[in-house]
């Protein structure tokens, strides 16, 4: 089987974001980068199906500078056997990278597409499902629980007050939330061999976008309250507060 | 500008949110003088389809097909796309549905995407949004410059204004399409759940609760609330205390309820970014340098198993008055 992750690289959650001097991009200066979290569930998923099935093959895809050969480096380090940098410098538009991946994609003829549900930098939650689309091939987003079969797939995915059960058959894409495994840490070992494993780079041309980012803006910072008072005493005149002045009660 | 709403049901009735993607729908055609047409569909009638007139819908577009029963990814799709390129903008909710259904309408409409906006005009004939983006810790303002532009709306965000007006039904032909994917039912918790981004409280937990089972306090609060739903923080979802589904910020959910109550949680910054949008904000925690109480309207300093069990008795007395 062949396994395709479509992987991102992005600022650390923990990173404090500045905006830049175009107004429109973050200042990267001092910003830790990571995988998407969510794509390393991909990952995960991707390698430990290779592992299961005994045979297969398993492909890393970015889109992304230069600077993103690090970020598919650490999906090789995980055990992942080769990677594709697709250099470009991104865009804010899901179906511009959609369609570059797609083209991609649609070439290396694979059983199996993961994605991670959302990218924590942009919050887009689209590009997976738009391959699919793009592709015409069946998609379940945000799979937290995912088991494949005889080329059938069955997979969780959480909904506002329950749990729905989504199949389909490979090819397929998926995307995955968390819950859906434990991403493993690249070894010493997976490190050292990761060096030797094939990343081909190739320019690409995103398509004029149809989403223009204006500018970026930071939120209003909200002003710190006051202290209520100190154990359960002062809960009767936080009721109070809550009634009469934010009357959310 | 010709908008269409794409409502949503669950079990043959309309799901809350659908009043809020309403007026939304109505925030775009009202400022550019055009008519809002709300899309439902169900393998048969929808309960509540005939009042969506009053939640501002001139016409209500009824899409039947057996499938249509569960959500049909594909079929919903292929039908929205069929008449999508009519319509100036498209909206839908940024719910589980709604994540998953508008990125395949704008691929096969061949336009761009905006997810989970916070805010929505027109300026000219192009639809302009702010997202929070990075979990909320950045607001971005983008224009859809396309034919059509497709957005999805984070819930409690638009107020629905009801108006007693009438739509009329009509129904809309479902074209043919290929079910590459099949929905085999919904597993649902034994009792009925509210999730956290459509809670209009939020009684969230963390490591402050020390072990799972005493967030049975939360549970307790939250039922004394009433329309409240139970959030984590990432700490105690990590360590399994709680479900992922639960979890509030960068990595989890992004909430906008009417009250946060945040119980325990020291207040990580990926934490404060899933939360900062509530309208107010309560702390407890028993140390008064916790960074919660940075971002709180109110706060108690102290033991969070004196003080929850108070405010759950305190709130059920006003409920039951």
């Amino acid at each position: 089987m062949k396994i395709a992750v479509c992987l991102k690289r992005v600022p650390d959650t923990t990173a404090k974001i500045v905006i830049g001097a175009s107004r429109t991009t973050i200042d990267e200066t001092g910003v830790k980068f990571v995988p998407n979290p969510y794509d390393e569930f991909a990952l995960e998923a991707a390698i430990a199906l290779k592992e299961q099935a005994g045979a297969g093959e398993t492909t890393v895809i970015a889109v992304g500078t230069d600077a993103s050969q690090e970020t598919l480096r650490t999906a090789l380090a995980m055990g992942i056997d080769r990677a594709v940098l697709l250099q470009s410098p991104g865009s804010a538009d899901g179906l511009a990278v959609a369609r570059v991946l797609a083209a991609e994609l649609k070439a290396g003829v694979y059983d199996l597409v993961l994605f991670g549900k959302l990218a924590v930098d942009d919050y887009n939650h689209q590009v997976g499902a738009m391959v699919a689309e793009l592709l015409e091939l069946p998609c379940i987003t945000a799979a937290a629980k995912m088991t494949l079969s005889g080329g059938a797939i069955e997979a969780e995915r959480e909904i506002e007050g329950g749990v729905e059960v989504m199949g389909c058959t490979l090819p397929a894409v998926v995307t995955c939330d968390k819950g859906l495994n434990n991403p493993r840490l690249p070894s010493l070992k997976g490190i050292m061999a990761a060096k030797k494993k094939p990343l081909d780079a190739k320019p690409v041309t995103l398509e004029a976008a149809s989403f223009e980012v204006t500018s970026l803006e930071l939120p209003a910072e909200r002003q710190a309250g006051r202290i209520v008072g100190e154990g359960a005493d002062a809960v009767p005149a936080l009721i109070a507060l809550l009634r009469n002045e934010a009357k959310v009660l | 500008m010709k908008v269409l709403a794409v409502v949503e049901q669950r079990d043959g009735a309309l799901r809350k949110v659908s009043h809020e993607i309403l007026a939304a729908a109505r925030v775009l055609a009202d400022t550019s003088g055009g008519a809002v047409d709300a899309i439902v569909f169900g393998a048969g009638a929808v309960s509540g389809m005939e009042q969506l007139g009053g939640f501002g819908a001139d016409r209500v577009l009824h899409a039947t097909h057996a499938d249509f029963a569960l959500y049909a990814p594909d079929g919903a799709s292929a039908t929205i796309a069929s008449i999508g390129a009519g319509y100036g903008a498209i909206v839908f909710a940024a719910t589980a549905m709604g994540r998953d259904l508008a990125p395949r309408v704008a691929a096969r409409l061949g336009v761009a995407c905006a997810t989970d906006i916070t805010g929505l005009a027109v300026e000219g004939d192009v639809v302009t949004v702010t997202r929070p983006i990075y979990a909320g810790k950045v607001l971005q303002h983008g224009r859809l410059t396309g034919a059509t532009a497709v957005v999805s709306v984070r819930p409690n965000t638009f107020h629905p204004a009801a108006s007693g007006k009438a739509g009329s039904v009509t129904a809309l032909a479902v074209p043919a399409f290929t079910a590459r994917v099949t929905s085999k039912g919904v597993k649902k918790p034994d009792a009925a759940v509210l999730d956290v981004t459509e809670a209009t409280v939020v009684v969230s937990g963390g490591r402050g609760l020390k072990e799972p089972v005493n967030f049975k306090l939360l549970e307790d609060l939250a039922a004394a609330f009433g329309n409240a739903a139970v959030g984590a923080s990432r700490a105690v979802v990590d360590a399994g205390w709680r479900d992922h589904g639960e979890q509030v910020g960068q990595t989890g959910k992004t909430v906008s309820p009417q009250l946060y109550i945040a119980v325990g949680i020291s207040g990580a910054i990926q934490h404060l970014a899933g939360m900062r949008t509530a309208r107010t904000i309560v702390a407890i925690n028993r140390d008064k340098d916790a960074p919660i109480f940075k971002v709180a309207d109110y706060g108690i300093v102290g033991d969070l198993f004196e003080v929850v069990p108070r405010l759950t008795e305190e709130v059920r007395k006003i409920r039951s008055s």
